[in-house]
């Protein structure tokens, strides 16, 4: 695979309040076993790119635990693999402000690799895409960069699209808006770009001596009547999570046999850290329903539409419906919880209810007992 | 030298396994799946890690495909190592030698050569059938306080069934001074469990001079433990108190796997001190649907459940369709269970299909649980016309 990937893990972290205040976007737990950067790294992996560097700005150490040396992900090698790309500070500039210039702190990386081929992409959007057909679309378009679009509702009732695309038949683009949000379809971008390595280092020391920050804003919207600029339309599943409660909703989509089969298996599987999990036991007296249930838990109580990560335990008597219970989690006897999102290591002690409701979730931050 | 190793372990893993019929057709009896996601190998590795022996023999001999391929490099267990880990031995053809293992000690003096290389002062070893958590250290601290030259670890097993072991004759201090292999009027309760730890040196005696013997089988209970008590050497029991299971037979697989959903079993696999390592397969967390029922049940990582499951052990991936019954089963990975399919007191092989309305095994007699009912891998049941 003549392509190389580089993943930005804090985009919009400050989007989703306290469940990634003390951990980057790309960690987020999701989907009872995986973190949100499984999903993209995991499709590079199985397109068959072997070189992948991943940016980190700040609160990183929760992604290097889950990265690790890459083993899970077959990165682990001696050409090539998994690199870790901090924050690399000159001066008084340390952390980056931008996508161009954290990328240009990673211009040695970018030079010292040999794909002619870059693709960026952010980890906030869960989907199964076969990378080596996007490549292939790219270069077939003759275009400079390309730029994955999702055709995605804007309903106007509060939300907005952060890049929104109007091209010509041929698929170039002549517009871009940002932060759109006037009610209709629109072709939104979802934060992937691919685009030829020498000419994408060519880009970012040009930017540099702008002084440009905003990939988005200040190449894709300001230089698109210069640069030739395709999108190449996804028709797959996307669940885009830039806020609480599309956190919450992409994680009960998974519920639905079709999104799991969609989002797990259609370009190949994704993969994790492995935690070395016990089957989960189901007790005398546990009633389950509609539920996505990790390794390790121990349940002898009811749950009802929820997403239960590895090693929860739900007590006698505990109810638990339209919940995500991250990992480790301690739920004690007579609980009830409705619409509530459990974050790691909470302990709920016994015959407290708590009671979100659908359009707004209670959060129960990591470690805390309630 | 740097490759030096205090102790290392030598993992006989070459068994046919043939009492457990078709479910070692295709695969060594290490490599059969157990409790949902481990294979019975995993445990005595495991046990080695978490022992602190991170150098691993693992003798290999019959359909060694799948075991070989499960070991792989060691990652799971944390036997990458560079010094040490875990290595795969096959028997091999040599100038004027046979090739394949005779028995338990030939197999290991064919290897000396993978000994000789870490300078070993003790040689722990081990088989790869037994469902037990041991740490060997502590087995390992009493082989030295008695200057030993053999420890081998025992079980107390109910008189009745003494005769179906090797029992160890002791005296008060643990020092053996008889052996007998099943015997029909057994004296003592201290059974061996197959774990033996060795002083290199005497072992490696022992063995070169077994292998002179025409007439020995060249096994370690009949042959290479007798010779060293007829030399009044100091052989020692160690007394090893928890759960140990042979689970050479399919009624033995069948209980060991009961055993793990029995709350009063000593056998617990979620104890962080002593973890037992498997290799892991990536898929998503079960589905439990609507339509599930599930009473007193494990169920691992990949499945798909909307059936009623009660007392049984489902591996990864596997699907109970609507209206299925699985009671008192194990269900080994990939398996598909139709609507209306009824599994009673069975263990179904991988990727084995139970047709729509198919029913296998038996029901409880006046209490007592039926025969084990074993569906090969792959196999495809379908219901019987009426």
């Amino acid at each position: 695979m003549n392509m190389m990937g580089i993943i930005f893990s804090n985009i919009y972290d400050e989007r989703l309040g306290e469940i990634t205040a003390r951990r980057t976007l790309a960690s987020l737990p999701f989907g009872g076993r995986y973190r949100l950067i499984d999903f993209v790294l995991s499709g590079m992996v199985n397109a068959g790119m072997t070189n992948v560097g991943v940016i980190t700005k700040q609160n990183y150490q929760s992604l290097m635990d889950h990265l690790g040396c890459g083993a899970e992900w077959d990165l682990d090698r001696k050409v090539d693999g998994l690199f870790i790309l901090p924050p690399f500070g000159q001066g008084q500039k340390s952390v980056y402000r931008g996508k161009l210039e954290a990328l240009w702190g990673t211009r040695r990386f970018l030079e010292r690799s040999n794909e002619e081929y870059v693709l960026l992409a952010d980890t906030n959007i869960i989907c199964s895409i076969d990378y080596r057909e996007m490549i292939r679309r790219h270069i077939e378009s003759g275009a400079e960069i390309s730029m994955i679009t999702k055709r995605e509702e804007i309903t106007g009732l509060g939300d907005s699209c952060d890049v929104v695309v109007r091209s010509d038949s041929a698929g170039r683009v002549k517009d871009v808006l940002m932060h759109y949000s006037v009610p209709g379809i629109e072709n939104a971008a979802i934060g992937m770009y691919i685009m030829k390595r020498t000419f994408l280092i060519e880009l970012l020391k040009e930017s540099h001596s702008y002084n440009l920050v905003d990939f988005e804003r200040d190449i894709i919207q300001s230089k698109c009547a210069y640069l030739h600029i395709t999108e190449l339309p996804f028709d797959g599943r996307i669940l885009r999570i830039d806020s609480l409660g599309k956190y919450f909703s992409a994680n009960m989509a998974l519920l639905d046999a079709s999104v799991r089969n969609e989002i797990f298996s259609r370009h190949g599987l994704v993969y994790t850290k492995i935690r070395d999990e016990v089957p989960t036991h189901y007790g005398s007296g546990c009633r389950l329903k509609n539920s996505l249930i990790a390794d390790g838990c121990r349940i002898f109580g009811e749950v009802e539409n929820s997403i239960l990560f590895r090693g929860v335990t739900v007590a006698k008597g505990a109810k638990i419906k339209n919940c995500i219970i991250m990992q480790d989690t301690k739920i004690d006897e007579n609980v009830e919880l409705d619409y509530t999102i459990c974050d790691k290591d909470v302990t709920i002690t016994r015959d407290r209810v708590l009671m979100g409701v659908p359009a707004h979730q209670i959060v129960i931050t990591k470690g805390k007992v309630v | 030298m740097v490759n030096k190793k205090k102790y290392i372990a030598m993992l006989l893993a070459g068994g046919q396994g043939s009492r457990l019929g078709s479910l070692t057709r295709n695969i060594a009896k290490p490599a059969v799946p157990f409790g949902g996601k481990y294979r019975i190998i995993d445990f005595t590795l495991s046990n080695c890690v978490n022992s602190g022996i991170d150098t691993v023999g693992v003798l290999t001999q019959y359909k060694p495909l799948e075991l070989n391929e499960y070991i792989g490099n060691g990652q799971p267990w944390g036997l990458d190592r560079n010094r040490g880990g875990v290595h795969i031995l096959q028997p091999f053809t040599k100038i004027n030698s046979k090739s394949w293992y005779e028995g338990t000690a030939n197999a290991i003096f064919q290897n000396i050569r993978f000994i000789e290389r870490y300078e070993p002062e003790g040689v722990v070893v081990l088989s790869g059938d037994h469902i037990y958590k041991m740490d060997y250290r502590k087995l390992l601290r009493f082989h030295e306080e008695n200057n030993a030259d053999c420890t081998i670890a025992v079980i107390d097993v109910p008189l009745h069934e003494a005769s179906r072991f090797g029992i160890m004759n002791t005296g008060a201090d643990g020092r053996i001074y008889k052996f007998e292999e099943k015997p029909k009027e057994p004296k003592s309760t201290k059974a061996s469990m197959g774990v033996y730890v060795f002083r290199w040196e005497v072992l490696k005696k022992y063995l070169t001079e077994d292998d002179k013997q025409e007439k020995s089988a060249h096994d370690f209970g009949k042959n290479v433990i007798p010779a060293m008590l007829s030399d009044q050497k100091r052989l020692y029991a160690w007394d090893f108190t928890g759960y140990w299971k042979d689970v050479g037979t399919t009624e033995s697989l069948w209980e060991a796997n009961m055993d793990l959903l029995n709350p009063a079993c000593e056998l617990d696999l979620d104890d962080n001190e002593l973890r037992i390592y498997a290799r892991n397969f990536d898929s998503p967390p079960t589905f439990i649907g609507e339509t599930a029922q599930l009473e007193n049940c494990m169920i691992t990582k990949g499945g798909e459940i909307y059936g009623h499951v009660v007392s049984s052990i489902i591996s990864s991936g596997c699907v109970i369709e609507e209206n299925a019954i699985v009671e008192n089963s194990v269900l080994l990975p990939g398996v598909t269970i139709k609507s209306g399919a009824v599994i009673r007191y069975a263990i179904i092989g991988q990727n084995a299909v139970i047709e729509s309305g198919a029913v296998v095994g038996l029901s409880d007699v006046e209490g007592q649980r039926p025969e084990i009912t074993v569906i090969g891998d792959k196999k495809k049941i379908t219901k019987k016309p009426a």
